[in-house]
């Protein structure tokens, strides 16, 4: 199994005779192609997740870790005056980047999946909220806490780590898990795989015997089932990782609404990745009747 | 060499000089098929050597064997053909899975079938030849490569008088453009027909030992 370029190509390309001396098996053909057609659509999916969760993760651990909330819970009559003042404080912090009153629309946008449109925020207690970018350097979270009680008694800091780190431990979980899918489809194509190889062996066991009668070295023979069965994962492959993006770009797309849902799928250069199932597939399959091929032939004279 | 737990044959030792003509026989269950699957490398033997072509079967590899049978045409007692393919490609198996080019060996093969007498046959399937007509295309197969040994198991076994003195004929005739010939049969009708055509010696399997048997045959 020598990742040799023309030996795969001359491989692919095939040898016309050699591949008529095997009696053709239209259904257990079909059935090749439907299980690898099926474990490339899984992947797909198993993919997607993963890659959507890595995405979620690292959005969490990255961009909300460098952005906190600042909460003025103060009497309406206090509010402009105690968010003026804080702001002034975030100013002059060293490690804020920018820091910023959220407007009534945006406070409303916020309220909006919780108590529906036209709410009439300026009318109800509700606190101010500022958000604060950090810089790459990041502030000092406990000097700022102390500057704020001092000058702003009705601020409250909110660093988000309370719970951003459980959602990015679920996310790594999750894409964990998809990976690991992934890894058991894998195996599982495997094994499916060459119990076919297995019983396209047993069924031709007279066409071996009559092959090695007649000089046929195990290469040649093996070459015969190896390739069918590769060719037959990579079509099956091929058809289910078509159907499976397909599927997955027709995902209703959720918008920003949605929050966690959104982008479960394949975003920009990662619809490349897809692409590598079916080769995965083909190459799996290879193996896997490589294996079952060679062992079936040391057993035969 | 010891089969089922017993030995079969024991104290063997034999010699087939290129160009000679070898008659295998012994009653039934003598072990002349297990004889003639060590000759080609089907067996291996359980004591003792085994040379094929100055190579110890031992000590070669799968490859080499296959290799080896391309210099020994086997026609086995019960032929075994690809059933899905036509008797024209069954007959050019050895060529194919050598990777010959088959295009320029078609004349070889016209003449090939039409010396077995099976040219009118080349497109039928194996299923659909007589016992007869299998027994010659056996032989054709194991000819189409020139090989320098021809090791057959009772090529005569389930066709009739003529047709078996037609095949040993095209045996005959293979020996005197040299090949080596062993035929196990156990029809002595069959090797007296050609003690009078080629100078054939004749072996005997009985009492686990191999015999050269007299010349009252």
């Amino acid at each position: 199994m020598k990742p040799d370029l023309t030996a795969m190509t001359a491989f692919l390309a095939g040898d016309a005779q050699a591949d008529r001396l095997v009696p053709p098996t239209g259904f257990t053909a079909r059935l090749t192609i439907f299980a690898a057609a099926a474990m490339a659509f899984l992947t797909v999916f198993a993919m997607a997740l993963s890659l959507a969760t890595g995405r979620l993760a690292d959005r969490w651990g990255d961009e909300l870790a460098r952005a906190s909330t600042l909460r003025i819970s103060a009497p309406m009559d206090q509010r402009a005056a105690q968010t003026a003042a804080a702001l002034r404080v975030l100013e002059t912090t060293p490690g804020v980047a920018a820091a910023r009153a959220l407007s009534e629309d945006e406070q409303r946008a916020l309220l909006e999946p919780w108590f529906g449109p036209d709410l009439p925020v300026a009318s109800l207690p509700i606190p101010q909220l500022i958000e604060v970018i950090e810089d790459d350097a990041g502030y000092d979270a406990a000097g700022l806490r102390l500057r704020l009680a001092a000058e702003v008694p009705g601020a409250v800091l909110d660093d988000h780590t309370r719970w951003r780190r459980p959602l990015v431990t679920a996310a790594d979980r999750l894409r964990l898990l998809g990976w690991l899918s992934i890894g058991l489809i894998g195996a599982a194509t495997a094994a499916m795989i060459t119990m076919a190889a297995q019983a396209a062996l047993a069924a031709n066991a007279q066409v071996i015997a009559v092959l090695r009668l007649v000089g046929a070295r195990d290469a040649y023979i093996a070459g015969a089932f190896v390739r069918r069965f590769t060719l037959r994962a990579l079509s099956g492959a091929a058809l289910g990782t078509v159907l499976g993006m397909l599927a997955v770009l027709l995902l209703p797309s959720a918008q920003a609404e949605a929050g966690f849902l959104t982008g479960l799928g394949f975003q920009g250069w990662h619809w490349v990745w897809p692409l590598i199932i079916p080769i995965l597939g083909a190459a799996v399959a290879y193996a896997a009747t490589w294996q079952a091929a060679h062992r079936t032939l040391k057993e035969l004279s | 060499m010891s089969y089922g737990g017993g030995e079969l044959f024991g104290d063997i030792s034999l010699t087939l000089s290129p160009g000679s003509f070898h008659f295998l026989t012994g009653p039934s269950g003598a072990g002349k098929t297990t004889f003639l699957k060590l000759c080609y490398g089907a067996l291996l033997p359980t004591a003792g050597h085994i040379r094929l072509f100055g190579a110890d079967l031992r000590t070669m590899s799968r490859d080499d064997v296959a290799l080896a049978r391309r210099r020994i045409g086997v026609v086995h007692q019960d032929v075994q053909f690809l059933e899905h393919l036509p008797v024209a490609d069954n007959v050019a198996l050895p060529l194919i899975v050598s990777g010959h080019d088959r295009n320029s060996e078609a004349e070889n093969l016209r003449e090939l079938l039409k010396w077995v007498g099976l040219s009118h046959r080349a497109d039928a399937l194996p299923a659909e030849l007589s016992g007869g007509e299998r027994q010659r295309a056996a032989l054709a197969r194991a000819v189409i490569m020139s090989p320098e040994v021809i090791l057959a198991d009772e090529p005569t076994g389930n066709i009739d008088w003529e047709m078996s003195q037609r095949l040993l004929q095209l045996l005959v005739e293979l020996n005197r453009m040299g090949k080596t010939i062993m035929i196990a049969t156990h029809d002595m009708n069959l090797i007296r027909a050609a003690k009078s055509q080629v100078q054939a010696r004749v072996l005997r399997i009985s009492q686990r030992r191999l015999q050269t048997a007299g010349a009252d045959l």
